[in-house]
């Protein structure tokens, strides 16, 4: 029972996890600079796109590149407005989305690669390390899958290190805290805050290049299908910590796999509501957790 | 370009029919979505959820309307309405709740709403709404008296776009006129002075203001398919929920010019549909289109107008 | 004199859009002294200062530290040249520790132990107790005040510039601050004090400079110059006059404001205000003094009909008056027009429809007898200026009650002038309408010039103190705000 089914739903919840994880270590550095990032979804499309087109072109290697690419292009565009313009976050963010949902969808029925059959694009593959992957349970769980899920590994904890214990760090957490404070004490605000939203440009397209070049193997319209909501959701359950964020990307990633699970299991429920089950979770947690997290002073502002 | 163009123009302006049976049919449904995102970011509540609460009004007109097939016309269509409101508002009441009682932002929970509502439109159409051969996702078509009047004869336009336009009216007079719109503005502009110097129950009056605000969406499900599709299914909405907020703050939250904008982005879908039939530009470039204008408008709005509920959190106690 | 001073401004001139912040002000602070920038509210000394530390660029003028030319283009420019600044609003994060507010602004590693090892090396060699580890949000105000002193010391300051640091403090608290000034300078450093308390300035400072409508009008040392030539720099020739005391009120006048054994207990089920008792009479104004978070702020809204008490009984007439300390917040809708806020007064009670024109009329009215300065009803709040935006709320709280107001930090950040009209109101309440108001200031001088009997909150219960034989002696109130003699 436990190889047959907890083991492969523990690699699919690590799997799914790992698109989420990279979209929400970018919200979570953006809104720690005061910024909330609803734009994230059309960040995330257009990584996908992103990686679908330069992945066709120049292998796996580009395709994550131009991910990362896509996304800081949609990122600077929600930065020049929310802080070069100091317009609404939230309606920006929307609209952000809503562009980004739309060109991808344009492009997709325009561009002459996605015309024929689906191109087949080069994907990453799962990747055993040697010695690890064979540990007892976790072995696979952990260490049989995609590049893209180690560089995590290493992500997160240099983010916890680099939050805590850097001036740059201080920095960040000061404007989102009290752009004021920070300004007197000659931090550049809106400097910070850009990088910050361009760093989540570059991990929500990194999010939908994992989604692309690990998980699907092909671009399809609206393929991120509200994951860029749902990381938001994932920063406020990880109380705005990299390390709580990274389990709470991990507790989505299991909602998420529990669709395959529950279909493998051909259960008489509908299976919708698998579908809503990430979202009934974002919300059931979100109530549960209420009072418990402080989200920085100053977000959305 | 040019042919892209004229086909655009031609599917929306380019003919009486054109005009009355596409931009302001498609209009309707935006002006229901419009008004409700207006109304509640007047208060200063961030309503995202109106595609879900419209979907949960299409769903609650359409029980109505396949539960009574002979019931009259008369009886029927208010029940309709009822329905669509009832369930657009509950919709908006669950994130009320959740945020009155838990906390939760509504900018989130509308938006998980929205997918749940899409999840279970999906299951209602399969399950226990679906016609009776099993094969097609949609529900059975209404009975004649389910399916609103039009306003002109030969042309699509229908009960609700009327409907829309006594909302506008209504709403407007009551926000620029009365006590109460006086109260929901105040809230929105400064919750905690409306509180401590106006003894206003702000928390209680958003939480009122959000689940109308659904209902008013509701009411843009319910005109859909009472006025349009005649049966409930699936792809009922192309994102007239999002593209409200375009169509709300395009009119600078103002009821009455949500009734022009409204008109306005019914063009752009209308002209949108009938490019890509013609020229084989997909439709979605009109989000492209929504969203360049909603940035626009932004950069040109000062932010303090939407701001100041939530500088300010609502003191419990008035202090 | 032959060696150059710590900071010199000469001819600064500075415009924001359309009005004239600085006209050619200037500003020599010598190095060991403490320099006293008087001027009103709106004078410019604020914005000379900031752009004596950066955060403001001139349009033209000449800035020299230690006699030699600089341009700061931003705070940390000032602050790698020895320049500290202490805002007017703490420029603190209150979610960080003390000791990471002193980093702030570094670069590199951030190591807290270290950080938190400078604040305590700063704090015992300049006399200011602080905890390091202690979160800003945590510390009272007073605390709040030496944390920014101990991070501009951290940071190397050699020349500090205080805002208005007393503003927030108790007479005590200021004057600890002064003597802790005082020993600062004599040990080397400098000070820039920017007030417009004109008593304490002098008690402390070595010399002065006074700004009026943003051009330097006076600078002397302190004893060159009398108190009356400084009033009349400060305001020109129109110098206001204090009133006469107000007659003390009939002991057998109806009773307007009443507690009788009144606990408010909060949220966390904390007395922040226990058995408290007192009574408000036609013709008198009670004077409300105490440290902040002392349970004056709760007493208040108790008699404003703003809190139900927990237990205990309130007396207060319906409706009351209420003219709260964070006005932008609490009391006006700085996007709504004069009328919206006029109107926003009865918000809660209105029913139906509301006639704006006749409303309009209404705040016509109030604009022109409280001399707001408005460009008429239909002006926004936020394009009025703080004193405006403060005697239209008076007026408008006096139109709904004009026999009872309660009044918190009516004067706060208000220039003298139109604390004067203020106050004034605030006099016309009891004196003219036979009502009854109460105050609560950290002004002492203001409290003992207005009101007619006083009480002292002191760590949530609340004391009368009778006034002392000899009405120069202070000292009675001081005590009892620190709870010393109950």
């Amino acid at each position: 029972m436990i190889e047959l089914v907890l083991v492969p739903f523990l690699e699919a919840a690590v799997r799914t996890a790992t698109p989420l994880a990279f979209a929400a270590m970018g919200e979570l550095v953006a809104e720690r600079s005061g910024v909330i990032n609803l734009g994230l979804e059309g960040t995330i499309i257009a990584g996908c796109l992103g990686a679908a087109v330069a992945g066709a072109a120049g292998g796996a290697g580009a395709g994550y590149f131009g991910a990362a690419l896509a996304g800081m292009m949609m990122a600077s565009v929600f930065a020049l407005f929310v802080v070069t313009l100091k317009t609404d976050q939230i309606i920006t963010g929307t609209a952000l989305t809503l562009l980004g949902l739309g060109l991808t969808g344009t492009l997709h029925r325009t561009l002459p690669m996605f015309a024929g059959p689906a191109a087949s694009l080069p994907t990453t593959g799962p990747v055993a390390i040697p010695g690890l992957s064979q540990l007892p349970l976790i072995g696979s769980v952990l260490f049989a899958q995609p590049l893209a899920t180690y560089a995590l590994y290493l992500l997160v904890p240099l983010l916890a290190w680099w939050m805590a214990r850097t001036h740059a760090g201080l920095a960040l957490r000061a404007t989102g805290e009290s752009p004021d404070a920070a300004h007197a004490a000659g931090i550049a605000v809106d400097r910070v805050r850009w990088s910050a939203i361009l760093f989540s440009g570059a991990m929500g397209g990194l999010c939908g290049g994992t989604l692309v070049l690990a998980q699907v193997g092909g671009f399809n319209e609206g393929m991120s299908a509200g994951r860029g909501f749902v990381a938001i959701a994932i920063v406020v359950l990880g109380r705005w910590s990299p390390l709580g964020t990274a389990g709470a990307a991990l507790v989505f990633g299991g909602a998420f796999a529990l669709q395959y699970l529950f279909q493998s299991l051909e259960l008489a429920l509908p299976y919708q509501l698998f579908l809503a089950l990430p979202y009934l979770l974002t919300l059931v947690l979100l109530a549960a957790l209420r009072g418990r997290a402080r989200a920085p002073a100053r977000l959305g502002t | 370009m040019t042919e892209i163009l004229l086909a655009f123009w031609d599917g929306a302006f380019g003919s009486a029919f054109a005009f009355w049976s596409a931009t302001l049919v498609r209009a309707t449904p935006l002006l229901f979505v419009g008004l409700a995102v207006a109304l509640a970011f007047r208060a200063g509540v961030l309503n995202i959820g109106a595609e879900g609460q419209l979907l949960l009004g299409a769903i609650g007109a359409s029980v109505v309307a396949l539960q009574l097939p002979d019931a009259p016309r008369l009886l029927v269509i208010p029940l309709m309405l009822l329905a669509g409101m009832t369930g657009g508002g509950a919709w908006a009441g669950v994130a009320a709740v959740l945020r009155r009682r838990f906390g939760v932002l509504e900018v989130i929970s509308t938006i998980m709403l929205n997918f749940i509502a899409l999840a279970l439109l999906g299951w209602i159409v399969r399950g226990p709404l679906q016609e009776p051969t099993k094969v097609y996702p949609m529900s059975s078509p209404f009975t004649v008296a389910a399916q609103w009047p039009f306003l002109i004869p030969g042309q699509r336009l229908h009960l609700g776009f009327a409907i829309g336009l006594g909302m506008a009216v209504l709403l407007w007079y009551v926000l620029a006129r009365t006590a109460l719109g006086f109260r929901i503005r105040a809230i929105g502009l400064g919750a905690r002075a409306a509180a401590s110097a106006g003894g206003v129950h702000a928390e209680s009056l958003s939480a009122r203001v959000f689940v109308v605000s659904g209902a008013l969406a509701g009411l843009a499900g319910a005109s859909e398919v009472g006025g349009v599709t005649w049966a409930l299914y699936e792809g009922l909405s192309p994102g007239y929920g999002y593209t409200a907020i375009a169509v709300a703050l395009l009119a600078r939250l103002d009821p009455r010019w949500v009734v022009v904008t409204a008109v306005f982005f019914g063009a752009l879908e209308a002209g949108g549909a009938a490019m890509q039939r013609e020229a084989g530009v997909p439709a979605v470039a009109v989000q492209i289109i929504t969203a360049t204008l909603l940035l626009g408008v932004l950069a040109l709005t000062r932010r303090q107008q939407l701001r100041a509920a939530r500088v300010a959190p609502v003191a419990k106690d008035g202090a | 004199m032959s060696a150059p001073a710590a900071l010199s401004l000469r001819a600064v001139h500075k415009r924001f859009g359309g009005t004239v912040a600085l006209a050619d002000a200037s500003c020599e602070i010598r190095t060991g002294t403490v320099h006293a920038l008087l001027g009103e509210n709106g004078a410019g000394k604020t914005t000379l200062m900031r752009v004596a530390f950066g955060l403001v660029q001139p349009d033209r003028g000449t800035i020299l530290r230690d006699g030699r030319e600089v341009r700061f283009r931003s705070g940390r420019e000032a602050i790698a040249a020895g320049l500290g600044m202490v805002h007017q609003h703490f420029m603190l994060v209150p979610a960080f520790t003390v000791a990471e507010n002193a980093a702030l602004g570094g670069v590199g590693r951030f190591d807290p132990a270290q950080a938190a090892a400078r604040v305590r090396d700063v704090a015992t060699r300049t006399g200011l107790a602080i905890d390091p580890a202690a979160r800003v949000a945590d510390l009272p105000i007073g605390a709040q005040q030496r944390a920014e002193l101990v991070r501009a010391l951290a940071q190397d300051a050699q020349v500090l510039i205080l805002d208005e640091p007393t503003a927030v403090l108790t007479p005590t608290e200021s004057e600890d601050l002064y003597k802790w000034m005082r020993r600062f300078a004599d040990d080397g450093g400098t000070v820039v004090l920017i007030t417009h308390k004109l008593r304490e300035a002098l008690a402390v400072a070595d010399d002065v400079t006074v700004l009026r409508q943003g051009r330097t009008v006076l600078a002397a040392a302190r004893d060159a110059v009398s108190e009356d030539a400084l009033v009349e720099a400060i305001m020109g020739s129109d110098v206001f006059r204090d009133a006469a005391p107000l007659p003390s009120a009939d002991p057998t006048a109806a009773i307007v404001f009443a507690l009788d054994g009144v606990t408010w207990r909060d949220a966390a089920g904390v007395a922040r205000l226990a058995n408290a008792s007192l009574t408000v009479r036609r013709g008198e104004i009670l004077g409300v003094l105490g440290v902040e978070g002392s349970g004056q702020a709760e007493l208040l809204r108790l008699l404003a009909g703003r809190l139900t008490p927990t237990s205990g009984r309130v007396v207060h007439p319906a409706p009351v008056g209420f003219v709260p300390g964070d006005r932008l917040h609490d009391a006006v809708i700085p996007a709504m027009s004069a009328t919206e806020n006029l109107v926003l007064a009865e918000a809660g009670r209105l029913h139906g429809a509301i006639d704006w024109r006749a409303r309009a009329k209404e705040t016509a009215q109030v604009i022109a007898s409280y001399e707001v300065r408005a460009s008429g009803p239909s002006a926004a709040l936020a394009t009025l200026s703080g004193g405006n935006q403060q005697k239209f709320v008076l007026g408008r709280e006096r139109g709904i009650a004009p026999q009872a107001i309660v009044a918190e930090n009516p004067t706060r950040g208000l220039d003298v002038r139109a604390a004067a009209r203020l106050l004034a109101a605030l006099r016309a309440v009891a004196e003219e309408e036979n009502g009854a108001a109460v105050v609560c200031s950290t002004d002492l001088d203001e409290v003992l010039a207005l009101t007619t009997r006083i009480v002292v909150c002191f760590a949530g219960t609340v004391t009368e103190v009778a006034p002392p034989a000899d009405s120069s002696d202070r000292s009675v109130y001081a005590r009892a705000l620190l709870g010393a003699n109950l």
